[in-house]
């Protein structure tokens, strides 16, 4: 199986303009970061706020150009910095923000949200357009009579999959996903993954699933990345990185995971009247 | 679903049709009463301006040379052939003041369209790309913003050639900052939106984001700017009618004819306060409604 998107030693800077009173300074977002993600997989990236997991999300969706690093997608090399991108690999990743609020206009309905990308990427008429819209409606679990409701009309579940509908209309091989539950209750949460998982198993996607939700990622996680200040501190499967941490920084990670099974519930419970 | 919208009446519809997107806007507009009366004030007006020809009793450029100055025919010596009086060459006011919202509304509306299209192009091409793009366009229009507006267009007209074009295209020019600021803010917040980032990942080119992607979402303060700037115009067109920079006489815009009618300012009351009251009651008609549209188009004011 040949790897869909691969990331050898990735760096982004950020050059922060000197104002009044402080110098220009540089700030170091993703500190040479390489990985790679085989076809029909997902790759999770963990991470606290502000550790570069989204920098990364933005080079990897070809919105933002690498400082340095190469990164190949379906075996061919990336330079939006030099080469530009044409609509063919534009087409290839796609991505689904974490806010589902912010991310669909709001005065587009949504068929023309799904249509979008369509119209720009490819000839197909407006007939057909809608038909596949319609498809793509029912596919990730909303109705038809959907199709000509603004977003304001929608619940943030239901926005998500909005958002995953958009992002798969033009058959993408590889997927962002940039906590994409995160803003949703825990019911919810679960029907979105769920839907993700069976889009995998029906398209052959590959997704990056960025998240700082330990929980979710060793559900639909089957490789884990951690990251800490811009570098990736761990690495390797879902399995390895749960059971056996490395890095101190993905032990204080994994400890600081609330748990609510009824052992430890019990447990806690006993602590506390120890004490 | 369907059936939640018809049970809960009130603003907080989440109808999709145009039709209750309308009545959620006239529940917030008629809340202000003012706002309702400058509607059909405003309304009123452009009846006059459309059927002015069958409303006014005579032609506006006739001269009654037997009934020069003759005052309203609520006074002595007025009669009711001449319902406001004549001017000073015997011509009747009402009809002239009739025939001068033609005018009124025709600067109007070329005006803020002018200066709207032209700050909205610039505005969106500044607040997109930023850089040194932004810059020029921006220290352009503070430049223009540092003039006194009507100095600044009686300038331009003193170049361009007194007239009531060459005004309209001044005073459009020297509106033109107020919209390009506006816009260019507008944009700013919306360009770091994430679906604006969607659809540039789904391949939108920069003129689809700027003006189809982007613009539709920073509408809402620039309407209510034009509808200021509709009232600004009229006034400053007036003004520079008044200055012999505008409209030329006999054309019965009305700063021209306060212009005419300056001398006899003493003696005709009627020749001066006529004219004045129009340019007024228009100017507060037209900002009461822009007010009130603030009102229901700002969705910080909106209470559900």
């Amino acid at each position: 199986m040949t790897a869909v998107l691969e990331a050898r030693n990735i760096v982004r800077d950020y050059h922060v303009g000197g104002g009044l009173f402080s110098k220009p300074r540089t700030v170091h977002a993703v500190k040479g970061v390489s990985f790679s993600v085989k076809k029909g997989r997902t790759l999770a990236i963990v991470g606290e706020s502000g550790c570069g997991k989204s920098t990364l999300a933005r080079i990897v969706t070809m919105i933002d150009a690498p400082t340095a690093g190469e990164l190949f997608i379906e075996g061919k090399q990336i330079d939006i910095a030099k080469d530009g991108l044409s609509s063919e690999m534009r087409r290839k990743v796609q991505i689904v923000f974490q806010n589902p609020y912010g991310s669909l206009n709001p005065r587009q309905k949504i068929g023309d949200v799904l249509g979008e990308p369509l119209k720009i990427n490819t000839g197909v008429s407006a007939e057909e357009r809608r038909e596949r819209a319609m498809a793509m409606l029912k596919k990730v679990g909303l109705q038809p009579e959907h199709y000509h409701r603004y977003p304001h009309m929608f619940s943030g579940g239901q926005r998500q999959r909005i958002a995953i509908a958009r992002a798969l209309m033009l058959n993408p091989s590889l997927l962002v996903l940039d906590e994409p539950v995160s803003a949703l209750d825990l019911s919810v949460q679960a029907q979105v993954l769920n839907l993700l998982a069976d889009l995998q198993d029906e398209f052959q996607l590959t997704y990056v699933f960025i998240s700082h939700d330990l929980s979710v990622v060793r559900y639909i996680a089957d490789e884990v990345m951690v990251m800490y200040f811009g570098e990736a501190v761990e690495y390797g499967t879902r399995d390895e990185v749960f059971t056996d941490p490395k890095h101190s920084y993905t032990r204080t990670l994994f400890a600081a995971t609330p748990r609510a099974d009824v052992e430890s519930i019990r447990a806690r419970l006993a602590r506390k009247k120890a004490a | 679903m369907a059936d939640a919208v018809a049970n809960t009446p009130g603003p907080v519809s989440i109808d999709p049709s145009r039709r209750a997107r309308f009545a959620e806007f006239w529940f917030y507009f008629s809340e202000n009463r003012g706002a309702v009366i400058g509607l059909f004030f405003f309304l009123f007006l452009i009846v006059l301006a459309i059927f002015a020809p069958l409303i006014a009793p005579h032609e506006p450029q006739a001269q009654y040379r037997d009934a020069v100055l003759v005052p309203p025919f609520w006074q002595e010596g007025g009669s009711t052939a001449f319902l406001l009086g004549t001017d000073a060459v015997g011509r009747d006011m009402l009809s002239r003041l009739i025939f001068g919202t033609r005018y009124s509304l025709f600067i109007g509306v070329i005006v803020t369209m002018l200066a709207l299209v032209g700050g909205i192009f610039l505005g969106v091409i500044a607040g997109y790309f930023r850089g040194w793009v932004d810059t020029i366009i921006m220290r352009v229009m503070d430049i223009i913003l540092a003039f006194p507006s009507l100095l600044l267009a009686l300038v331009l007209v003193a170049v361009l050639g007194p007239g009531l074009t060459n005004a309209m295209i001044a005073i459009a020019l020297v509106f033109q900052p107020h919209f390009v600021r506006l816009t260019r803010a507008a944009v700013m917040v919306e360009k770091n939106r994430d679906y604006v980032v969607a659809a540039k990942v789904a391949g939108a080119g920069s003129l689809r984001l700027m003006f189809s992607t982007i613009l539709p979402n920073c509408m809402a303060p620039l309407i209510v700017q034009a509808t200021l700037s509709f009232s600004s115009a009229i006034l400053d067109a007036a003004a520079l009618g008044f200055l012999g920079m505008g409209a030329q006489p006999p054309t019965p815009e009305w700063g021209t004819m306060l212009a005419e009618a300056r001398e006899f300012i003493l003696r005709a009351w009627w020749v001066v306060t006529l004219p004045g009251l129009a340019i007024l009651l228009t100017v507060l008609a037209i900002n009461l409604m822009g007010d009130g549209l603030r009102d229901a188009l700002d969705p910080k004011l909106k209470r559900s």
